[in-house]
């Protein structure tokens, strides 16, 4: 019989993605893939997974799953209150399960997104040889969509398991408002120089229908200069997008390949994750860095990631005290004479 | 053919100068821009419009580098009149990068694409194509004649995108533009064959939205996973010709496709 993980509750939106489908843009196929990157490696090291292993992407309330193994190891990187069996236990750290536990992960306390790690993956097949999921075209991951109550997630057999790990302090909460770095272009020569103050200028908020393939901010109109169309070219991650009604709109892992609207600027890669775990109503400033610093931010945020990871360890033993096991050790062994020279 | 470009500069209040990008180091005619998509995207952008010319620079530049692959590349993504190419600066430098694409410039450009030419069977109106009547009825034509005409062409293959598997086309008889609908559809019929604009556009297997006509239905299945390393099967630069088949072909061709056969035949095989 295969392990499994049964799906008792799917949450508000939960799907498989690893680090994306890469290298098929040019046949209009979406990389798709975790938001949050930082947290998806997190997540793999507590388990012992490959950093680019696939696991669950939670959306804000998340699902409850029974499992149908022997051990389950599994890790939240994220700031969700979990539970087992309805007793809490940490997220940031992997626990061990047995068959008939269920794993809950409730309501995110702060941010957005945290990653579910199994240890030893998820047996999927993948498509362009990634598991992960793009809703919009029934791409990847399990069937194509989100979790739902009774779905049957097929589990990959883990080699047997060592301490358990837990990164401990977690990361810090993310700010409710913050400031994005931007590089120019690839049009940004489209907006007078009236546009450049207004997108530069403006506390952005979060709009509630931003999603995976965009994120949407409310404020003025940014003013263009040449129209808000251009002849469909080529989209990064981070291209900041500014349709006809010029309020603009961040894209992100879901997006399309192509499109035709100018875009201003583009947020640099050290300061994406921030719109994975953007609330609505959270406030967004733009700050415009050259090529240079948006290279150096990179590297540093790669820099950063990786002392993380250095930080995960084997959890400290906190549990009570065994009296019995106390008493039989010879803790007071080796005593000597009050009286003798205890240099002889 | 696009010429010299003027840098465009946009002075912000307090002096602050944004730059599209430095001016071409080389004068001459068809220098392409380099723009910069965020620090790890570098745009190679040959003209402003839907040209074959602009676009026959595109694909070979394409070609050129997915052959050269520089280590730090990710991806390309080649469309109507840019290249968009996807690295890791931390492994590539953006100068280096710059330096590849412009000696590949250099010592391909003139060079003639290997062409490749489908012929695709489409089975026009009723239940394959709901907008045909309609088409016909804007342009004083019938729907007998909007088929000869649409078949009648030789289209281009400019870009993929929008959608995994959707095809651009250019080459549209001027007669058969049609504005897109001011309804978009969100979910259209498989393998539809449509017309947007002065484009005309081929769907993959699968719905996805879509504001254009649709005039038929192709069996040949544009995209599929399954088809592994390449699982397009038109590449920008192939030429097209369409031609009709009944309904009962179009089932058989369909469950054959569906089998994994390739039901469009390559006139010109170059591989």
């Amino acid at each position: 019989m295969a392990d499994t993980l049964a799906v008792v509750d799917g949450g508000l939106l939960t799907t498989v993605q690893d680090l994306g489908r890469w290298g098929y843009q040019n046949a209009g196929v979406s990389p798709a893939g975790a938001m949050d990157r930082d947290r998806l490696g997190i997540a793999n090291a507590l388990v012992g997974n490959d950093p680019a292993e696939a696991a669950l992407e939670i959306t804000l309330s998340g699902p409850a799953l029974d499992v149908a193994a022997d051990a389950c190891r599994l890790a939240l990187a994220g700031d969700f209150a979990v539970t087992v069996n309805d007793r809490p236990v940490p997220a940031w750290t992997a626990i061990d399960l047995c068959r008939g536990d269920r794993v809950r992960v409730l309501a995110a306390r702060t941010g957005l997104r945290g990653y579910l790690a199994v240890a030893g993956g998820f047996a999927l097949p993948p498509t362009l040889g990634s598991l992960s999921t793009h809703v919009r075209t029934a791409t990847g991951g399990a069937d194509g969509r989100a979790l739902a109550a009774g779905d049957v997630l097929p589990l990959r057999a883990a080699r047997p398991a060592g301490p358990r790990l837990a990164l401990d302090p977690p990361p810090p909460a993310p700010e409710r408002k913050r400031t994005v770095r931007v590089m120019a272009g690839p049009q940004g020569a489209f907006f007078p120089a009236a546009g450049w103050e207004t997108f530069l200028g403006t506390d952005w908020v979060v709009s509630p229908r931003s999603d995976r393939m965009g994120c949407r901010l409310d404020g003025p109109a940014i003013e263009h200069a040449d129209g808000f169309n251009i002849v469909s070219d080529g989209i990064v991650e981070g291209s900041i997008q500014v349709p006809g009604s010029g309020l603009p709109i961040v894209l992100l892992v879901d997006r399309q390949s192509t499109g035709g609207y100018a875009k201003i600027a583009t947020v640099i890669g050290a300061d994406l994750g921030a719109f994975a775990q953007a609330r609505p109503g959270d406030i967004v400033r733009f700050e415009r860095v050259d090529d240079e610093t948006a290279v150096q931010a990179r590297r540093e945020a790669r820099d950063a990631f990786e002392r993380t990871l250095r930080r995960i360890a084997p959890l400290r033993d906190t549990g009570p005290p065994d009296v019995d096991a106390l008493f039989a050790a010879n803790l007071a062994g080796g005593a000597v004479s009050a009286t003798a020279d205890p240099f002889d | 053919m696009s010429g010299q470009y003027v840098t465009p500069v946009v002075v912000m209040k307090d002096g602050e100068r944004i730059v599209e990008e430095p001016a071409p180091t080389a004068a001459g005619e068809g220098t392409p821009r380099f723009l910069e998509a965020g620090e790890g995207g570098l745009v190679v952008e040959f003209g402003d419009a839907i040209d074959p010319d602009v676009n026959r620079r595109v694909v070979a530049l394409d070609r050129a580098l997915s052959m050269a692959r520089p280590r730090g590349v990710v991806e390309t993504v080649p469309t109507y009149r840019s290249l968009l190419v996807v690295f890791d600066p931390l492994v590539l430098a953006r100068r280096d990068l710059r330096t590849a694409v412009e000696d590949l410039l250099a010592h391909h450009v003139g060079e003639a694409e290997p062409s490749r030419l489908w012929r695709v069977p489409v089975c026009y109106g009723g239940e394959h194509g709901v907008d045909l009547v309609d088409v016909a009825a804007r342009h004083g034509l019938t729907p007998e004649e909007v088929v000869g005409l649409h078949a009648g062409a030789e289209y281009r293959v400019y870009m993929i995108g929008f959608n995994p598997g959707f095809v651009y086309l250019g080459g549209l008889p001027e007669r058969l533009r049609t504005s897109r609908r001011p309804d978009p559809r969100l979910r259209i019929p498989p393998r539809s064959v449509s017309i947007g604009g002065i484009q005309a556009g081929l769907c993959p297997p699968f719905e996805m939205p879509s504001g254009w006509h649709l005039i038929g239905q192709t069996p040949v299945r544009t995209f599929d996973p399954a088809r592994g390393e390449e699982p397009m099967l038109f590449r920008p630069g192939d030429r097209i010709r369409f031609h009709p088949v009944a309904p009962a072909d179009y089932d058989d061709l369909a469950r054959a496709a569906d089998a994994g056969h390739v039901v469009a035949e390559r006139e010109d095989d170059d591989g």
